[in-house]
């Protein structure tokens, strides 16, 4: 048995490590809106220790719903609505107009931005102010991208939302250290909450936002802990013998479906948080794991080798009634329910490669998200629109994201050693 | 609990450099020096370690045996090849002497989702104790334990690595 390190890293730390996960389009829509995003800069002409307009235009670009105009383009930087010469906008193109401006005062900015229909020459959004401190710089240029994100396209946006993924790197010894990190959805501003020199899988998130829960090898053995993110706080939930895996928050956040092989088998149970009860779900001789929850609460669908290969089974708490929900194909595992609960995604193998797919739950039609070799653990961003995964770019384990129509995708590839299991988490509000 | 283990392993080192001390002969500088090797080691491993390094000593006379059975892929049936060595371990392990406890390893290649591997990895595991079982092996000395896809042995994305990797270690 080797010495086990365990790190947890308490929030008030503010631990960050220097490894960001950093951006890389590889694919976006035929023909994305048009959008100007003039430089939100400060009106005493101090510069800002965060560019507001660039992560939002990135942000935008990532979407794959957006082409920015760049800056070098741009004829002037109006500041306001009567700065504003439309038919300069009108000749690069531009369909959308973002302007703004930053008054800084003890340490606290405030930010003010309006949104104009160039071809319309009006204003579609009415000034909106945002303030936070310098630290919250990130997170307010990702709520203006959030707003204009929603106005132009209908669609919620989840910019201003957060990943937590687990960083492996192996070291000449061939020992490894495994973290837990958690940073924007960017991949900007990461954070290490948990690292070991033993296995951490699974990571996902509670449904509020507020606490994790994973699995760590720690004590040599697989168990599955939860953690708060604020305080650091964390409790070993199962300890028993064999399997304690897979971690499934429930809707309302009281329980987790886990699997556990303590009675000889892979078979999934939940357990309820507050007074740890522990209530048999399966029962078969197969292989049952990988839970995640209906978001009624009423019904879990999970792995199962039960036909002889994995697919995906949905069983209904109430009545323990299981139903098959994938038969293309010799190998479907890890589903999800997209946040509109008609679609699942999951990994699927096809002539030997290992995708992500998305199932239409009404019709069963099955489209390929990816076309890359290993591609795995599929997480849907809360506004439905894209999911984060990981797969393996250049000899590495890296993230990438994919829109659920498939035309969008970037990678999000780490400074440093492989990185895995993204989550998505839900909105913070 | 790490602390714990700190504890236990300066209070073994400790131990074991008093009785080194105790021992008045012409060999006690040897001995001096072999304690703290031990104490060095001690000092990143756990209780456990110790007795695997114990027993490692006693067997350096026995014939060194293969510990690593191999599987194909999403298979955790015992290939008709493994049966010599299995039956070399069940062998040993009939007889296994004071506090030997042996850990049976599952690992699984990376293709596939991570926690159906950590089944399939304790599925394989499982098959190599049961056969030890069935030729007379205490299951008590046995424990199964799956790392899934998270401890390779070979690095690379071929069927070369996947192969290593889909297997199960027997630890004594």
């Amino acid at each position: 048995m080797k010495h086990i390190f365990v790190f947890v890293a308490l929030l008030a730390l503010s631990f960050t490590a220097q490894a960001q996960l950093t951006i890389e389009i590889t694919q976006g829509v035929d023909d994305p809106t048009k959008i100007a995003v003039v430089p939100i800069q400060r009106t005493d002409g101090v510069a800002l220790p965060e560019d507001i307009s660039r992560i939002v235009m990135a942000n935008l670009e990532r979407s794959g719903l957006f082409d920015a105009i760049p800056r070098d383009n741009m004829l002037s930087f109006p500041r306001a609505e009567n700065e504003i010469h439309f038919r300069d906008w009108r000749v690069l193109g531009t369909e959308y107009l973002l302007i703004g401006q930053v008054t800084e005062n003890a340490g606290i900015y405030r930010v003010s931005y309006e949104l104009f229909d160039v071809l319309g020459e009006r204003r579609i959004m009415r000034r909106q102010v945002v303030e936070g401190s310098e630290g919250q710089l990130r997170s307010i240029a990702h709520n203006i991208s959030d707003r204009i994100y929603e106005t132009i396209t209908g669609i919620r946006g989840a910019f201003d939302t957060q990943i937590i993924y687990v960083e492996v790197v192996r070291h000449d010894d061939g020992t490894d250290t495994f973290r837990l990190m958690r940073a924007d959805a960017d991949g900007a501003r990461p954070v290490l909450l948990l690292e070991s020199s033993e296995p951490i899988l699974s990571p996902v998130w509670s449904p509020d936002g507020r606490r994790v829960a994973y699995v760590s090898f720690e004590t040599n053995r697989p168990a599955v802990f939860v953690q708060n993110l604020a305080t650091g706080e964390r409790e070993q939930v199962t300890d028993f013998v064999g399997l304690n895996g897979a971690p499934a928050w429930s809707p309302d956040g009281r329980k987790l479906a886990v699997v556990l092989s303590k009675d000889g088998n892979p078979e999934i149970y939940t357990l309820e948080l507050a007074n740890k009860r522990l209530t048999r779900v399966t029962n078969h001789f197969a292989i049952d794991t990988e839970p995640s929850w209906t978001h009624d609460g009423k019904g879990i669908i999970f792995t199962s080798n039960r036909g002889g290969r994995p697919q995906i089974y949905q069983v209904d708490l109430a009545s323990g009634r299981v139903e098959r929900l994938t038969f293309q194909g010799n190998y479907n595992a890890r589903g999800r329910l997209s946040p509109d609960g008609k679609s699942m995604v999951m990994v699927h193998q096809r002539e030997g490669t290992f995708n992500i797919a998305l199932q239409e739950l009404d019709t069963g039609t099955l489209r390929l998200l990816t076309e890359t070799q290993l591609d795995e653990s599929p997480s849907v961003a809360p506004n439905g629109a894209m999911l984060i995964y990981s797969t393996r770019h250049r000899g590495r384990g890296v993230l990438a994201v994919v829109s659920l129509d498939a035309g969008t995708r970037y990678y999000l590839p780490s400074e440093r050693g492989d990185v895995r299991e993204p989550a998505w988490s839900p909105f913070f509000d | 609990m790490i602390s714990n283990v700190f504890k236990q392993g300066f209070f073994l080192a400790f131990v074991l450099a008093f009785l080194a001390g105790c021992t008045a002969t012409d060999t006690m500088d040897d001995a001096d020096d072999a304690a703290a090797d031990r104490a060095d080691e001690r000092g990143v491993t756990t209780g456990t370690a110790d007795r695997d390094r114990l027993r490692a000593s006693e067997e350096d006379d026995a014939e060194a045996l293969d510990n690593v059975i191999y599987f194909g892929f999403d298979q955790a049936t015992l290939q008709p090849e493994s049966r010599a060595l299995l039956l070399a371990h069940a062998e040993r392990l009939r007889n296994p002497g004071n506090n030997v406890s042996v850990r049976l390893e599952g690992h699984t290649d990376e293709r596939g989702s991570r926690e159906y591997n950590m089944a399939l990895g304790e599925r394989r595991a499982n098959a190599v104790r049961d056969f030890l079982v069935l030729q007379g092996v205490s299951r008590d000395i046995l424990e199964v334990i799956s790392y899934g896809e998270e401890r390779p042995a070979a690095r690379g994305s071929n069927d070369s690595a996947w192969a290593q990797n889909r297997r199960v270690e027997i630890k004594y």
